[in-house]
């Protein structure tokens, strides 16, 4: 069920360089959000609405927290929103991670900057149900670095850094060998960084998280596809997707 | 007040229809709102066979508006036949159905697909799809050929034929009296405009097809003025579009000659858009003294007087 709700802006804080988090209120958002679905903001003076994916949820005091980073002028806008404001949202959207017939004991999120905050909503959920995690958390620098805390909270938690300034130094496909079994793995970010988890985890259940430009954010405009696998034609990202079984799509 | 219009093969309770490619095949915008409440619904493209369409990126945002390069993505008219249409025909709306090609051929085959089924009531022929190398544009940019296609999809369909004009012309009132002469029974304006944005950190062209059509608010004096030019020279009535976003806008096309309009990229912007412009038409409509859509329409045009000096 998707909505046009407002959602006022309960708190912003910056959580690392470029990177702002807003604790948002909404009865209907928190209530029929699950993990690794997203929000379509409406920025004033925009022509298109920004998905932004949601890092947390509240029910029970019907807090939404969503992360983002500013790269261009969607998101440099949405940063000058303040607490008092509300925004206008289209969601909850999108097919999240699949949890609900999936009862795997121990998972590894693979999260790369930005791509992080939706695998912190899908840690915490899994985390209430006993599942055991594991994280893998990659950025680009020291100052990028988020939500490393909150993750430890979820269980054992490598930092990478492309600079080696935090954590060990590489990708995160450098850490993979630290790793014990899993039963699932659960990604998100940059494409490079998904297509290269998906060829070392080729022998594993997992699933990815794509972003794309997108237009109308319900499956209507075709804006935003991934080729299937298959060679037959292409998948939408905001409708079918954004989440998909790592084998499903063909990250080229 | 009573918003409806009536133009050929569309008996239309109100002149508000989501644009072609905007809206899909109404499914999606079916659980926002009753799609009865539509004058009409444009469907997306039609080819003969499925199209996947182009690379991502596909949309880019510009100032007051956007580009996209979707790249007519659909699944073929068979499949729209037996899939779409029929979940469109439960809605109590005109049902027109948009057709791309990239032969002549192709869009008479096409157009005589759309013969199999009763629930259609018009065609768009769209001659104007800058997005995909063979989308017709060539079709669109050309008087004669403009007219050699609507001439040919005109003998295989019983039904009207609304020809989608291309804004990527110098002169297009040539066009739209050359599709006229052909036989067209309407047109449609203004498809998106020819457009680039650079994407700074790569360094190259944002869109990855180079180049994608710009529509949205940037695009509405252009659609304006185009349709202001037109209805002075040709009899058929017209579709207009190109940035319209609220009732006002409506009502500025209707002065310009519109007899109806389609909603294009507001659709992405706000979901509710189409009830929200029919709910608040009648307001702007009585607001600048109007009780109908028709006494409006062209009321904004007007004509020189002639030049006696030089007589």
């Amino acid at each position: 069920m998707i909505n046009k709700v407002n959602m006022a802006i309960l708190k912003k804080k910056f959580i690392a360089k470029d990177t702002i988090e807003f604790v948002l209120k909404n009865e209907f958002i928190s209530h029929h959000a699950s993990p690794g679905q997203f929000l379509h903001i409406l920025i004033d003076g925009l022509t298109l609405r920004r998905p932004v994916s949601i890092a947390d949820i509240d029910k029970s005091s019907n807090e939404v927290t969503i992360a983002f980073k500013i790269v261009g002028t969607g998101t440099k806008k949405l940063a000058s929103y303040e607490p008092g404001q509300s925004i206008d949202v289209l969601g909850p959207l999108g097919n999240g991670f699949d949890i609900s017939n999936t009862h795997p004991k121990k998972v590894l999120l693979i999260g790369g900057g930005i791509g992080i905050p939706p695998l912190y909503h899908l840690g915490k959920r899994l985390s209430e149900n006993n599942v055991k995690i594991i994280s893998i958390l990659g950025y680009q620098t020291k100052e990028s670095v988020f939500y490393e805390r909150e993750f430890q909270e979820l269980g054992d938690t490598y930092v990478v850094t492309d600079d080696g300034t935090h954590g060990y130094q590489g990708l995160v496909t450098d850490v993979l060998t630290k790793v014990s079994s899993f039963d699932t793995f659960y990604t998100c970010g940059p494409t490079p960084m998904l297509k290269a988890i998906k060829e070392r985890l080729s022998n594993s259940d997992g699933y990815v998280s794509l972003e794309e430009r997108m237009g109308c954010g319900i499956g209507a405009c075709l804006a935003c596809v991934i080729p299937t696998s298959d060679g037959e034609g292409y998948k939408k990202i905001c409708q079918d997707g954004p989440v998909f079984h790592a084998k499903e799509v063909n990250l080229s | 007040m009573n918003l409806s219009v009536n133009l050929p093969g569309l008996s239309m309770k109100n002149p508000i229809m989501p644009a072609s490619g905007c809206f899909g095949f109404g499914r999606e915008y079916s659980s926002f709102f009753d799609l009865s409440t539509l004058g009409a619904v444009i469907m997306k493209s039609a080819t003969k066979n499925e199209r996947l369409g182009n690379p991502t990126p596909r949309v880019a945002e510009t100032s007051s508006g956007m580009l996209n390069a979707i790249g007519l993505q659909n699944p073929g008219v068979e499949k729209i036949i037996e899939s779409e249409i029929p979940f469109l025909a439960d809605y109590d709306t005109c049902i027109i159905a948009n057709i791309a090609g990239s032969s002549v051929e192709e869009y008479e085959y096409v157009a005589e697909s759309f013969n199999q089924t009763d629930h259609v009531d018009a065609l768009e022929l769209n001659i104007s799809c800058p997005n995909v190398k063979e989308g017709g544009i060539q079709f669109g940019t050309d008087p004669y050929m403009a007219a050699f296609v609507t001439e040919t999809v005109k003998k295989v369909t019983n039904l009207p034929v609304y020809v989608k004009l291309s804004p990527n012309v110098t002169d297009i009132v040539a066009i739209a009296k050359a599709v006229e002469s052909a036989g067209a029974d309407g047109l449609s304006m203004i498809n998106t405009l020819t457009g680039m944005q650079m994407h700074l950190p790569s360094q190259k062209p944002l869109i990855a097809n180079k180049t994608g059509g710009l529509s949205g608010p940037a695009i509405k004096p252009i659609a304006i003025r185009m349709i202001y030019e037109v209805k002075q020279q040709v009899s058929i009535p017209i579709i207009g579009m190109g940035g319209i976003a609220n009732a006002e806008d409506v009502l500025e096309f209707l002065l310009a000659g519109a007899n109806a309009v389609a909603i294009g990229t507001a659709n992405f912007n706000n979901p509710f858009i189409c009830p929200e412009i029919i709910n608040g038409l009648p307001n702007v409509l009585n607001k600048y003294g109007f009780h109908s859509i028709n006494e409006a329409v062209g009321k904004g045009i007007f004509h020189e007087p002639a030049d006696l000096s030089s007589s």
